[in-house]
């Protein structure tokens, strides 16, 4: 399981899942799963258009996910947001389909697009992936917090000059070079769970934005790594593994943000009831009561539930 | 003007069973789609739509496997993955589209294992593209009926509760003063998208129950503010993508001379987007 071919699976689907983790942590913070779902899902249009031309397949995901990435940030600046990523997806999925008439040759590996072959990774693909992922952390972590400012309190952002639209597209841009890198090796859901679930999780356990990213990419370690295990073992799709290992970290970090903090928010708010102020100067759960108000998997944060 | 005509109606369109067919049943989904649809825009749950219409392929690829009348794989998956996304809370705004994402993964995941067992155990490799991209032409006249009988109650649900429905995705705290229960108005609606979705995905592929549940709905809305008339809209819009989509793509098999028809989605999924761009902005933006 550790040896020969499997070793750069073991590496490639690593990077994959920091990659995921870091990103995943603002797909779920701006409540953009919707776009984090539909460019990966649309950019196997790439893929199909490169097969047809004869190029390689990564740059046709990369130019299908940019071009997805920026018709979801122009139509969105005419409408509703989720109706362009809606009408940006069937369009590059009817796009898709008419490639694919036109190469009937390429129609079995639309599964291995969707569903994902990790086990079958060659050792040459892991320098583009390591290259682009590296390229995706790196530009998250330097746009880490005009990003995180423009995410929370787009207002304020606004005022110290962080332009909401621009911040959008910056973003979508990034989520579009991770899932071009990833799409090959990975499939389209194993990405979109892992962009989901982990961070999720990671946000009910704790809303300080650097320890729940951190926790984010270490979930997801776990999640690929049991994932690729199980899939090895029983020669199941890792796609099922991951999709479901996902919603079992979000039901547990509902879990835990329920019986767990919400007992303790509970707990603060009767003190500041009693003693007539706020609970902050009661130790480390007051100023975890106070912090956490983002928690549970996606509600909206206060202002001032995280530090900025 | 025999010749004009053939111009933009290639001989044979209206003799070709396969094209009365996908005609009718088209017509007939994207109807249903336009005026589900136009509530599943109004309260922000395209995402939700679209989710639906992917997992109800785990359930076509489920009742692949089982044996079973794939419809109901289809429709019975859809409903209970709206239960699902209704428990963990698709009904709040701001963690609606997590959760749809949560029970969208978890279902392509399932849908990806029961496909993984139907292809290893009976060999059919095509049933990956046969779910996921149904062709309008492919339609069987014998599944007419049943279009009709999954269509009536998702349109019956929208149309018995369009007012609590509509009062519900405007002002929610007003539905629930005046007595609505806003949460089961919720989940009825999530229901008809959900039966809505399934059947669409099931004949004429996952890309165009998107396509026509969103699109017709959100360019309806752009042109009129009044729900009723934009839900008329949308049907029609649905109706013209439809029919047009399917007139081009029989004359796409003309055109050139390899004697290659282009996908039907193609055409329809571009017309819905033409639609789209070419209404006018609205004056007051609609809010997110």
């Amino acid at each position: 399981m550790f040896s020969g071919f499997m070793a750069s699976t073991w590496e490639v689907a690593s990077i994959v899942a920091v990659v995921a983790g870091v990103i995943g942590f603002f797909v779920v913070l701006r409540g953009a799963a919707f776009a984090a779902d539909a460019i990966p899902q649309g950019a196997f249009t790439g893929a199909a258009a490169a097969s047809l031309i004869g190029v390689n397949t990564l740059i046709g995901l990369a130019v299908a996910s940019l071009a997805g990435a920026l018709g979801i940030s122009w139509l969105g600046r005419r409408g509703r947001r989720d109706v362009a990523t809606a009408l940006i997806l069937v369009v590059m999925l009817g796009l898709g389909a008419l490639f694919l008439s036109f190469s009937s040759e390429y129609a079995p590996e639309i599964y291995a697009l969707l569903f994902g072959e990790v086990l079958g990774v060659s050792a040459t693909e892991i320098a583009p992936v390591a290259i682009l992922g590296g390229l995706c952390v790196v530009a998250t972590l330097l746009l880490f917090r005009p990003l995180l400012l423009s995410s929370l309190m787009p207002e304020l952002a606004e005022a110290r000059g962080v332009r909401a639209s621009r911040m959008e597209l910056v973003f979508l841009i990034v989520l579009a070079l991770a899932t071009s890198m990833t799409l090959p090796v990975t499939g389209a859901l194993l990405i979109f769970s892992l962009m989901i679930g982990p961070p999720a999780a990671a946000r009910s356990v704790t809303s300080r934005p650097l320890p729940a990213m951190l926790l984010s990419v270490l979930i997801a370690l776990i999640v690929v790594w049991l994932s690729i295990a199980a899939a090895y073992q029983t020669n199941w799709p890792v796609g099922f593994f991951v999709g479901t290992l996902g919603a079992v970290c979000y039901a547990a970090g509902r879990g835990w943000a329920r019986f767990w903090r919400g007992p303790r928010r509970l707990a603060a708010a009767r003190r500041e009831a009693a003693i007539g102020t706020p609970a902050r100067t009661a130790g480390s759960a007051g100023l975890g009561a106070e912090r956490r108000s983002g928690g549970s998997g996606g509600s909206p944060p206060r202002a001032g539930s995280v530090r900025v | 003007m025999t010749h004009l005509l053939h111009l933009i109606v290639e001989p044979g369109f209206f003799a070709n069973a396969p094209v009365r067919s996908a005609l009718l049943a088209g017509g007939i989904v994207a109807v249903v789609s336009g005026i589900v649809g136009s509530f599943a825009v109004l309260r922000g749950q395209s995402y939700a739509g679209h989710a639906l219409g992917d997992i109800s392929v785990a359930g076509g690829s489920a009742s692949f496997l089982a044996g079973v009348s794939p419809l109901w794989g289809f429709a019975g998956v859809g409903v209970l993955a709206a239960g699902v996304m209704d428990m963990i809370g698709v009904q709040r705004p701001r963690g609606r589209d997590l959760a749809t994402g949560i029970v969208r993964g978890a279902g392509l995941g399932l849908g990806a294992l029961f496909l993984y067992f139907a292809t290893t155990h009976t060999s059919t490799t095509g049933a990956t593209i046969t779910i996921l991209f149904g062709s309008l032409f492919t339609i069987s006249s014998s599944l007419i009926p049943v279009i009709v009988l999954f269509s009536l109650p998702a349109l019956g649900i929208v149309l018995v509760l369009y007012r609590p429905l509509l009062l519900s995705s405007a002002a929610a705290e007003l539905a629930a003063a005046r007595g609505t229960s806003v949460r089961l108005v919720g989940v009825l609606c999530l229901i008809a998208i959900a039966l809505t979705v399934s059947l669409s995905a099931l004949t004429i592929g996952a890309i165009l129950s998107t396509a026509l549940l969103i699109g017709p709905a959100a360019t309806g809305l752009r042109l009129t503010s009044r729900p009723g008339l934009a839900m008329a809209w949308a049907a029609l819009i649905g109706l013209a993508a439809t029919w047009l989509g399917v007139l081009l793509a029989y004359d796409s098999f003309y055109w050139g001379s390899a004697r290659h028809g282009w996908p039907v989605s193609f055409f329809v999924v571009t017309l819905i987007l033409v639609f789209y761009l070419l209404s006018p902005r609205p004056v007051r933006r609609v809010p997110d």
